[in-house]
C-alpha cells in the first residue's frame, strides 16, 4: 500500500482540477483579504464578496476562448481575477488607490479590463443583460464567433430589462450565455419570497432559449455545461441560459449581518457543500497532487495575496487631476 | 345638397399635403368607408376615406397637387337624399380643423428669416434641404465612411422611419446595419451601449424622446460614465437621437423637451440644432464623436427647409454657437425650436427699430460661453428663449453664469423665456398657453430695454 502512494497521476484531467483549485482558492483568499482590509477601514463603501460561488466563474472560464467576453454585476472580484486580471490592480481599485484598474475611480463595483474582455462591473441590478448582449451583437456584426459570458443572480432575473434582452437575443441570435448564479438571497430576500417560479433557468422558454440548471458547487459540472453552451452560440443557434445554482457565504455586502438566514443553514453548506474542499478532495484521493504540493499552491496563493493587499495599501493616492480626466474621450 | 370634401389633418403637425391621387371619379358613388384619394404627407401616404355616402360632383384640386393646405376644399359631394330631414355633416366630419392652430404662426417660415449668416464662403453651392433630409444625408455619409456606423431603433428599417428620417437607409445598407427593434427602449438601447463598449458605432433612434425615459438608466449609468468608471479603457462611442419637446396636439407624454434633463450630465454631450445645415453637420461631427452624443431633433423642424452646403464633407463643430444675426441693442439666445420664436420676434423688433442680436447654441454641452458673453459685453442685454420646463431650464444655468461672469455688464436682469410649468395640454387653446411664445420673447426684450 505504501508504494502507491508516491505513484501520482499527471494528465489533462490532472493539471485542470489542480488548476481549478488553485483558481477557485485565489478567489476565496483575495476575498478575505478584501473584508479584512474593509474591517481596517482601507476599502470603503459597499463590498460584495464572492466567498461561496467561486465554482461558477472559475468553471465558466475553462469554457471560454480567447477573445470570448465577460460581463457581471457589482459582485466582480471573482470574476476579474477568473479572467485573468491582475490581484494587485483589483485590490488596489478597492482601496482606491492609483495603482487600481480604474485608477481608484471605479471602486470594487465598477472595475473593467479592455485587455481580458472583462467589460464590468456594474452597479444597476440587471443592467450588464443588455450590455452584455450588446457584446454578443457587435462579435455577430463582426461575424469572429466568440461569445459572451453575461452574468447576473437571481434577483436581477426578475428585472424587467432581462427579458426585453432575452426576446432580441432569441430573435436576433446572438452568441450570448445568461449565467443566472442563483445563490438564493437577493440580497436580503429568499428566493422563495421574491421570485414566483423557483426554476428560473425555464424563463427563456417562452423566447425559445434553451436553457438548465447546474449544480454551481461542482466546478466539473459547471465546465461541462459550459462548453455544452459555448458550443451552442458557436454554433449560431443563439442565446443560451445556464442557471447555476450557488450559494454566498456572506452577507449580500459587507455592512449585511445576514439575519434572513441562519447560522447552521451557512454551516450546512460550508461543511457539506464547499466548492474548493471538493476539488482538494478528489485531487487528495485520487492522487493527482500530493499534500505537499497542494500546499505549495496554498503557500503561492498566501504570497500573492499578501503581496497585493501590500500593493493596495502602498498604491499612491489618486492625484487631484484625476478628478477631471476620463469625463470625455 | 352639396357638402365640400377639405384637405384632412392625417398627422399632428401636417398644414398641408399632396393630393397624390384620385381613387374616384365626378359622377362615381360613394359610400361611407369608401377611399376615395390618396394624400401624401411629409411622413407617408395616407387613404383618405368618405365618412358619407353621395355622389362625387366636383374634383375642385387635380390629382398630383402638391402643397395643399389642410382644410381647403378639395372636392364637392351632392347628397341622394336632399330631401332628407338629417342634418348632412360635412363629410370630413373627423377633420380637426383646430389641429394645426398652434403652428399657423410658423406658416409663412417656410424658409430661414432673415439675417440668416451662412458659416460657409460665398463662393460653397448650396441646396434647398429639409432638416429631415439633412439628418439623413448625414448619416448615410457616416455610414458609407465607417463601416461599424449602425441605425437602431423602432420602424428605422422596412417602415423607413417613423418620421421618415431614416428613408431609403434600409436599401442602401441592408438589414444588417439599418435594425428594426421590438418596443422595448430600456432593453435594445441596453444592447447597443454594449455594442459601443465592444467598439461599434451605434445610432439609437428614439421614436420621440419621451420614450428614452424607459431607457435612461442605460444612458446615463452605464453610456454616460462608463468611460470614467473604467479610468479611460472603455467608453460609448454612439448617438442617441430622435424628436424632442412638443409636436402639437399630443398631450402630455409626448411633448416634454429634455434639453436641459440631458445637458445635466457629465460624459454627455448634447446637441439640438435648429437648420439644416447644422443637423447635418452637427449629425456628422456626433457620429465621429468618441462619447455618447444626445441629438435632439424636432418633429416641427423635419419639414422646415434651409441651404445646406454642397461640401463633400460638412461638419459643425460641437461647442460653437452660431449668430444668426448681429445687433447691439439686446442678446436673444436660443436653440432648436426655440430660435423659430427668437427670429420672429428679432424680425418684429428690427421693424420697430430693435437692433437684436440672436444667438444659437446648437450644442446645449458643451455650451459656447464664450460668444455670449461677448454679445453680452457689447448688448449689455439679454433673454433665453426654449420650449423646457422652466426650473432647472438652459436658460437658468445660462442666468447664472452670465451673472458671474459679465454682471458689470448687465443693464436689466436676465429673462427666461420658457414653456410653463405644466404638464403639456391637450386643448389646442390650451397647448399654445403652454408654450413659449413670440409675443412672450418681443415682450421680454421690450422689458430688459426698459421700453
Amino acid at each position: 500500500m505504501a508504494a502507491s502512494k508516491v505513484t501520482k497521476k499527471s494528465t489533462d484531467e490532472s493539471h485542470d482540477l489542480l488548476k481549478f483549485y488553485r483558481d477557485m482558492l485565489l478567489i476565496r483568499r483575495f476575498e478575505e483579504k478584501a473584508g479584512q482590509l474593509y474591517g481596517m477601514g482601507l476599502i470603503g463603501g459597499f463590498c460584495h464578496l464572492y466567498i461561496g460561488q467561486e465554482a461558477v466563474v472559475v468553471g465558466l472560464e475553462a469554457a471560454a476562448r480567447d477573445g470570448d467576453k465577460r460581463i457581471t454585476s457589482y459582485r466582480d472580484h471573482g470574476h476579474m481575477l477568473a479572467c485573468g486580471m491582475d490581484p494587485n490592480g483589483v485590490m488596489a481599485e478597492l482601496t482606491g488607490r492609483s495603482g487600481g484598474y480604474s485608477k481608484g475611480k471605479g471602486g470594487s463595483m465598477h472595475m473593467f479590463s479592455k485587455e481580458k474582455n472583462f467589460y464590468g462591473g456594474h452597479g444597476i441590478v440587471g443592467a450588464q443583460v443588455p450590455l452584455g448582449a450588446g457584446l454578443a451583437f457587435a462579435d455577430r456584426y463582426r461575424e469572429n464567433n466568440c461569445v459572451t459570458f453575461t452574468y447576473f443572480g437571481d434577483g436581477a432575473a426578475n428585472q424587467g430589462q432581462v427579458y426585453e434582452t432575452f426576446n432580441m437575443a432569441a430573435l436576433w441570435k446572438l452568441p450570448v450565455i445568461f449565467v443566472i448564479e442563483n445563490n438564493q438571497y437577493a440580497m436580503g430576500t429568499a428566493q422563495e419570497r421574491s421570485t414566483s417560479s423557483p426554476e428560473i433557468y425555464t424563463r427563456g422558454e417562452a423566447f425559445g432559449i434553451k436553457g438548465e440548471a447546474v449544480d454551481g458547487m461542482d466546478v466539473i459540472a459547471v465546465k461541462t455545461a459550459g462548453d455544452k453552451a459555448a458550443d451552442y452560440c458557436r454554433a449560431g443557434k443563439g442565446p443560451y441560459i445556464l442557471e447555476i445554482k450557488t450559494y454566498r457565504y456572506r452577507g449580500h455586502s459587507m455592512s449585511d449581518p445576514a439575519k434572513y438566514r441562519t447560522r447552521e443553514e451557512v454551516q450546512k453548506m460550508r461543511a457539506q457543500r464547499d466548492p474548493i474542499e471538493a476539488v482538494r478532495t478528489l485531487v487528495v484521493s485520487e492522487k493527482h497532487a500530493t499534500d505537499e504540493e497542494i500546499k505549495t499552491i496554498d503557500k503561492e496563493i498566501k504570497e500573492i495575496i499578501n503581496a497585493c493587499a501590500e500593493y493596495a495599501k502602498d498604491s499612491p493616492e489618486v492625484s487631484a487631476e484625476e478628478l477631471w480626466t476620463d469625463i470625455y474621450a | 345638397m352639396t357638402t365640400e370634401i377639405l384637405m384632412p389633418a392625417l398627422s399632428p403637425t401636417m398644414e398641408e399635403g399632396k393630393l397624390a391621387k384620385w381613387l374616384v371619379k365626378e359622377g362615381d358613388k360613394v359610400s361611407a368607408g369608401d377611399i376615395i384619394a390618396e394624400i401624401e404627407t411629409d411622413k407617408a401616404t395616407m387613404e383618405f376615406e368618405a365618412v358619407d355616402e353621395g355622389i362625387l360632383a366636383k374634383i375642385i384640386v387635380a390629382e398630383g397637387t402638391e402643397g395643399v393646405l389642410v382644410n381647403s376644399p378639395i372636392a364637392t359631394m351632392a347628397n341622394e337624399a336632399t330631401e332628407s330631414t338629417v342634418d348632412v355633416q360635412p363629410i370630413e366630419k373627423n377633420v380637426q380643423t383646430d389641429a394645426p392652430l398652434t403652428r399657423t404662426e410658423f406658416k409663412s417660415q417656410e424658409t430661414p428669416l432673415s439675417g440668416m449668416k451662412a458659416e460657409w464662403g460665398t463662393d460653397i453651392q448650396t441646396k434647398t434641404q429639409t432638416v429631415r433630409e439633412a439628418i439623413r444625408d448625414a448619416m448615410a455619409e457616416e455610414m458609407r465612411r465607417d463601416e461599424t456606423v449602425y441605425l437602431m431603433g423602432e420602424e428605422v428599417a422596412e417602415y423607413q422611419g417613423a418620421y421618415k428620417v431614416s428613408q431609403g437607409l434600409l436599401d442602401e445598407f441592408g438589414s444588417k446595419r439599418v435594425i428594426d427593434t421590438p418596443i422595448t427602449e430600456h432593453g435594445f438601447t441596453g444592447i447597443a451601449v454594449g455594442s459601443a463598449f465592444a467598439g461599434l458605432r451605434p445610432i439609437v433612434e428614439f421614436m420621440t424622446f419621451n420614450f428614452s425615459m424607459q431607457a435612461i438608466d442605460q444612458i446615463i449609468n452605464s453610456a454616460a460614465k462608463t468611460l470614467y468608471m473604467s479610468g479611460g479603457q472603455m467608453g460609448a462611442p454612439m448617438v442617441f437621437r430622435g424628436p424632442n419637446g412638443a409636436a402639437a396636439r399630443v398631450g402630455a407624454q409626448h411633448s416634454q423637451d429634455y434639453a436641459a434633463w440631458y445637458a445635466h450630465i457629465p460624459g454627455l454631450k448634447v446637441v439640438q440644432p435648429y437648420s439644416a445645415s447644422d443637423a447635418k453637420g452637427l449629425m456628422k461631427t456626433a457620429i465621429r464623436d468618441d462619447n455618447p452624443v444626445i441629438f435632439l431633433e424636432n418633429e416641427i423642424l423635419y419639414g422646415k427647409s434651409f441651404e445646406v452646403p454642397l461640401l463633400e464633407d460638412y461638419t459643425v463643430p460641437f461647442g460653437k454657437a452660431r449668430v444668426w444675426c448681429e445687433g447691439t441693442d439686446v442678446t436673444i439666445v436660443s436653440f432648436g425650436i426655440g430660435m423659430q420664436y427668437a427670429l420672429e420676434a428679432s424680425n418684429q423688433l428690427e421693424a420697430e427699430g430693435v437692433s437684436v442680436e440672436v444667438i444659437d447654441l446648437r450644442s446645449l454641452r458643451p455650451i459656447d460661453y464664450e460668444t455670449i458673453i461677448n454679445s453680452i459685453e457689447k448688448t449689455n442685454r439679454c433673454v433665453t428663449v426654449e420650449e423646457g420646463f422652466p426650473i432647472g431650464s438652459i436658460g437658468n444655468h445660462l442666468s447664472a453664469v452670465i451673472m458671474e461672469r459679465a454682471f458689470d455688464y448687465l443693464d436689466a436682469p436676465v429673462i427666461n423665456c420658457t414653456g410653463k410649468d405644466v404638464p403639456m395640454p391637450y386643448a389646442a387653446n390650451l397647448e399654445k398657453l403652454a408654450l413659449t411664445t413670440t409675443a412672450e420673447v418681443i415682450s421680454a426684450v421690450k422689458k430688459v430695454i426698459y421700453e
